[in-house]
């Protein structure tokens, strides 16, 4: 076995999978928090937050098109796709739970679930069916961005890219600000009363619905963030991108205990860092018996045994209090 | 009551859509007043992340079409071309085979583009001794199962892979990282090259799979710190697009190679600058290396107002073959048999855009040509002018028994 070259390549996955962690963290709160709120899985999220990376691939190729692209400072463009991508995706979560939830809120547990399914088709066909009368394309590219593909190269086997760090410091901030707003502030507070008990939530005047409508905004303009974070630094979108990091960052909800915030955030970064070192050390270590294809099966493996002995998830479902 | 109203009238609205798409389109009662239809099936993903291949196999057959229907139609037949969605899903391809063999006037099928999909859908095809000639499936089994009714008008994988494994052997590689798709298409044809470079003596460092998308830093990193001569990525331009640009961005040197499954103009749209400079095989050269094509292309590029894509010529020529098959087992008048069809096929020598094509007992062209190819510039546009390397005219290897 070649040693130098496992503990060569060690940062680097770590690396790698902080940016996948933190990516699985913001799609992951979308999940839980509607869980925390309605007790029900929201499946249409993986296509709210591909809807976050369609928006800012479509500013990003309009700026490139009228030429401006280089010559407005990438900060600036940056937080602009950020800030539309968070805006539309949050809109459209509220759109969907008011157009296929709210109707169906009297209804037993499956039916909203089904609804969701049903919403996550119609969108992906939707973005499909917009993007080829749009732009005859099913695959978008996101223009690389001058200073961002800048890359430090530490070691012969390290290199940082600075996108990789904006991801890492985007997402930071972003679980940052959720958490003081959650727990800090009188519009927090509602929501986790809401969480706690819709009935006597009302009856203290608050106004559950718009709590519900919030919950769905913030969790969805999370995942719109996550979304033109993806395109960012993975480049090329399609409009079933949205599956499998949905998928994933769902899993990683549970695993930190669904419904619960901090638990998501953990979710992600064990799942992602899980996943990474699975993939590039698999067939390292066996020899190429296991190549990086097994990397989901082992990664899962980890999430069922966790699940056998904390059936709650990491940090547990927060019953009581939750949000 | 009022919303049951409201529902009942969106069900009649439902049903009689439903009903609505049931019915025959008018075209198709019409045409049946003088001897019959004849129709020819298209198979290509028309959808999805390799729409640009496939659309591409659905205008050269239409545009073939259009050009030699002109024999069968004064026989009195009316000529029309199906094209149909494959979606590169080997069950769709199979669904739109069984939809396919239901309709007896279809008589030839062209396509698929993938080797995965075509295996399967030509089992169908088989049962209904229906003729299936692709442009594009590369893959050995398509033809070694020894079909009657199967055919290709392109070069197999076991030769292509070892074309692409000696001419980086050419090029003085002494080391290669192999990567594929996991496909039938891609896993086979990176290891033909994997054997090949082998035998010739270039140290396989790795050879991996994976069905992933949009992420490939798990791959990359291992891959980077071992660092390869060249990379060889068996498997579909969408794929391998975001790879070699991530492995570019992440400070990969390595030169960069891959089969037919490359070439499209949609991997310069992906992965721009990191694929510069890259060597593809192909089976498939661009039009401009088929002289008889360029009336092709000009007529292509007015009728479709784009490019034609790898393939869209072989789709041509396959569409020619068909129809001259067709008409041969028609002599006489008679709306002819599936069968019949299929063995005129077999028989057809024919010079088209792409070459002279015979085929052998198998189904497979006697002749085949191999490309090495070299991409010049990250413009999608300018795909076609890529740099021809190498040129070799291969006869298809017989099976081993």
């Amino acid at each position: 076995m070649d040693f130098p070259l496992l503990l060569g390549i060690f940062p680097q996955v770590l690396l790698d999978g902080l940016i996948l962690g933190f990516m699985y963290a913001l799609i992951a709160l979308g999940y839980t928090m509607v869980y925390g709120v309605l007790e029900f899985i929201n499946f249409a999220h993986s296509e709210i937050f591909v809807t976050g990376a369609f928006v800012g691939v479509e500013i990003l190729l309009s700026l490139q098109h009228a030429g401006l692209l280089d010559r407005v400072s990438p900060v600036l463009v940056l937080l602009l796709i950020l800030a539309a991508g968070m805006t539309v995706s949050g809109l459209l979560a509220v759109a969907v739970e008011r157009i296929a939830y709210r109707p169906l809120r009297g209804a037993p547990r499956l039916i909203p679930l089904i609804s969701a399914i049903g919403v996550s088709f119609f969108l992906q066909d939707l973005i499909r069916l917009v993007e080829s009368i749009w732009r005859n394309a099913f695959n978008l590219v996101y223009p690389g961005l001058e200073p961002l593909t800048r890359r430090f190269e530490l070691t012969a086997t390290v290199d940082v890219s600075v996108k990789a760090l904006v991801v890492i410091a985007a997402s930071l901030l972003m679980l940052l600000a959720l958490h003081l707003l959650v727990n800090k502030t009188r519009l927090g507070t509602a929501i986790r009363a809401v969480a706690e008990d819709q009935a006597t939530a009302s009856l203290m005047g608050i106004n559950v619905d718009r709590m519900i409508s919030i919950t769905f905004l913030i969790g969805g303009a999370m995942g719109g963030a996550a979304g033109v974070l993806f395109g960012v630094q993975y480049s090329l979108i399609n409009p079933y991108t949205g599956f499998t990091p949905g998928l994933k960052a769902f899993t990683a909800a549970v695993l930190g205990g669904i419904g619960n915030i901090p638990g998501a955030m953990t979710g992600g970064l064990v799942l992602g860092l899980l996943e990474a070192f699975a993939a590039s050390y698999l067939s390292l270590l066996t020899g190429g018996a296991f190549g990086a294809e097994y990397k989901d099966i082992f990664a899962f493996s980890v999430l069922i045994l966790i699940l056998i002995f904390r059936p709650k998830g990491l940090l547990g479902e927060v019953v009581r209090g939750r949000a | 009551m009022k919303t049951h109203r409201a529902r009942r009238v969106v069900y009649v609205a439902l049903v009689s859509l439903a009903a609505l798409c049931l019915l025959p389109p008018a075209g198709s009662r019409m045409a049946a007043q003088g001897k019959g239809t004849i129709k020819i099936a298209t198979q290509s993903p028309l959808s999805g992340g390799q729409a640009a291949l496939g659309e591409g196999i659905k205008l050269g057959a239409q545009l073939a079409l259009e050009r030699f229907k002109g024999p069968l139609e004064k026989m009195g037949f009316a000529v029309e071309l199906v094209p149909f969605d494959d979606q590169a899903k080997p069950d769709v391809g199979v669904a739109n085979a069984k939809n396919l063999i239901a309709d007896p006037n279809v008589l030839a099928v062209i396509g698929h583009l993938n080797s995965g999909v075509a295996i399967p859908a030509s089992e169908v095809y088989k049962d209904a001794s229906l003729a299936m000639i692709s442009p594009a499936n590369t893959n050995p089994t398509v033809t070694d199962r020894g079909y009657p009714n199967v055919f290709r008008v392109c070069g197999r994988d076991d030769v292509q892979g070892a074309v692409g494994a000696e001419f980086a052997k050419s090029l003085g590689v002494k080391t290669a990282y192999v990567i594929h798709d996991k496909t039938t298409y891609g896993q086979g044809v990176a290891e033909f090259f994997k054997a090949e470079a082998e035998k010739k003596g270039i140290k396989v460092l790795g050879f991996e799979g994976s069905e992933e998308r949009s992420n490939f830093d798990p791959t990359i990193t291992p891959l980077k710190a071992r660092n390869p001569e060249l990379i060889y990525f068996g498997g579909l331009y969408d794929q391998a697009g975001p790879f070699f640009g991530q492995a570019r961005e992440k400070g990969v040197k390595s030169r960069f190679m891959g089969p037919d499954g490359l070439d499209s103009s949609d991997l310069a749209k992906i992965a721009g600058r990191a694929v510069v400079g890259m060597y593809y095989t192909s089976v498939a050269g661009p039009v401009s290396v088929y002289p008889q094509a360029r009336q092709f292309a000009e007529e292509y590029r007015k009728k479709f107002g784009k490019n034609p894509e790898p393939f869209a010529a072989q789709a041509y020529d396959a569409t020619a073959i068909a129809l001259r098959g067709i008409a041969a087992a028609a002599k006489g008048g008679r709306h002819p048999d599936r069968e019949a069809v299929a063995a005129a096929i077999r028989a057809v020598k024919y010079t088209g855009i792409t070459g002279t094509i015979e085929f052998d007992g198998k189904g497979d062209p006697k002749k085949a040509l191999y490309f090495v190819l070299q991409v010049t510039s990250d413009n999608p546009e300018k795909w076609g002018e890529n740099r021809e390397v190498k040129r070799l005219l291969i006869a298809s290897p017989t099976p081993k028994m």
